[in-house]
C-alpha cells in the first residue's frame, strides 16, 4: 500500500460522543474532527522535515455541523473546521483524522469519500448506522487508495 | 502588499514542498492570480470555473472564511495571512 497505518485510540467516552453524534444527526449524515499529536519526524516521505503523521492517539473530539444538512453528503461547518484546527495546534497538536455517517450503508468509504479525501495524513473514520448496532471503522485514504486502521477503543 | 499564503499538504507540490508562500495583492483574488503565475500547478485549484473560490477549498483571511467577508474580493493589508485549507466532505 506504501503508506503507514497507525493504530487509531480511541477513549471510550470519545467514543461514545461520536456514536452519539452521528445518531442525533438523523436522518442526515453527521461529521466531526479528531486532533492528537503528530509523531516526531516523520514528514511522511514528502522529504519536506515536517511532522505530520499522527500517531493514532485521539486526544479530543469536535462534533461538527453537516453544512450540507444531507442524508447523502457531509461537508464540515468551515468555520468549524478553522477554529477546531486552531484549538488542536494550541494544545501541541493538529487535527488528524474526521468522522462521518454513513445512514444506510456500511463503514466503508464511498467513491465520493476517496475522490474527496484531500487530507494524505488523516485518519477517515465511518460510523454505518445501517444497523441497530452502530459500527465505527477507520482507513487511510490516500491517490485514490483505501488501507484500513486498526481501532482501538481504550479505557 | 505581501502577505503569507499557508499551504496545505496537497497544494505543496504545486510551490516546491513550501507549506507557506509570500505573494502580492490586495485582494484575495489579486493573490492567487499572482500565485498562479508563480506556480502554474495551482491553476484551477484556488479558483472554480465559476470564477469564485474552488468548492472544494475553504479560504480564510486571518481564520475568517473569505465567503462571510467578499469572497475573492475580500482586501487584504500587509502582514495578513490567508489559508488555504480543502473542504472536509464526502458521501
Ligand atoms: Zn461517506
Amino acid at each position: 500500500m506504501g503508506f503507514a497505518t497507525p493504530t487509531m485510540r480511541l477513549a471510550r467516552a470519545h467514543y461514545e460522543l461520536v456514536v452519539a453524534h452521528c445518531l442525533d444527526g438523523l436522518p442526515d449524515e453527521a461529521c466531526g474532527l479528531f486532533a492528537g499529536p503528530l509523531a516526531q519526524n516523520d514528514d511522511g516521505g514528502r522529504g519536506d522535515g515536517l511532522s505530520t503523521e499522527p500517531t493514532g492517539e485521539i486526544t479530543a473530539v469536535y462534533l461538527t455541523t453537516n453544512a450540507d444538512a444531507s442524508a447523502r453528503t457531509y461537508t464540515v461547518d468551515s468555520r468549524e473546521l478553522i477554529k477546531a484546527m486552531r484549538d488542536a495546534e494550541k494544545a501541541g497538536g493538529a487535527l488528524v483524522g474526521v468522522f462521518h455517517s454513513h445512514t444506510h450503508t456500511d463503514a466503508y468509504p464511498s467513491s465520493t469519500d476517496v475522490r474527496q479525501a484531500t487530507y494524505p495524513e488523516w485518519i477517515y473514520a465511518l460510523v454505518s448506522l445501517k444497523h441497530p448496532e452502530p459500527v465505527l471503522r477507520a482507513y487511510r485514504i490516500r491517490d485514490g487508495e483505501i488501507a484500513e486502521v486498526a481501532v482501538e477503543i481504550t479505557g | 502588499m505581501a502577505v503569507e499564503v499557508m499551504l496545505p499538504t496537497v497544494l505543496r507540490p504545486h510551490v516546491g514542498g513550501a507549506a507557506s508562500v509570500e505573494a502580492d495583492g490586495t485582494t484575495v483574488r489579486e493573490v492567487f492570480d499572482n500565485l498562479v503565475a508563480a506556480h502554474p500547478g495551482l491553476d484551477g485549484q484556488l479558483v472554480g470555473e465559476d470564477g469564485g473560490v474552488h468548492k472544494f477549498v475553504n479560504v480564510y483571511r486571518d481564520d475568517e472564511d473569505i465567503r462571510y467577508l467578499e469572497a475573492l474580493d475580500t482586501k487584504l493589508s500587509d502582514g495578513d495571512v490567508v489559508s488555504i485549507l480543502p473542504a472536509v466532505a464526502g458521501g
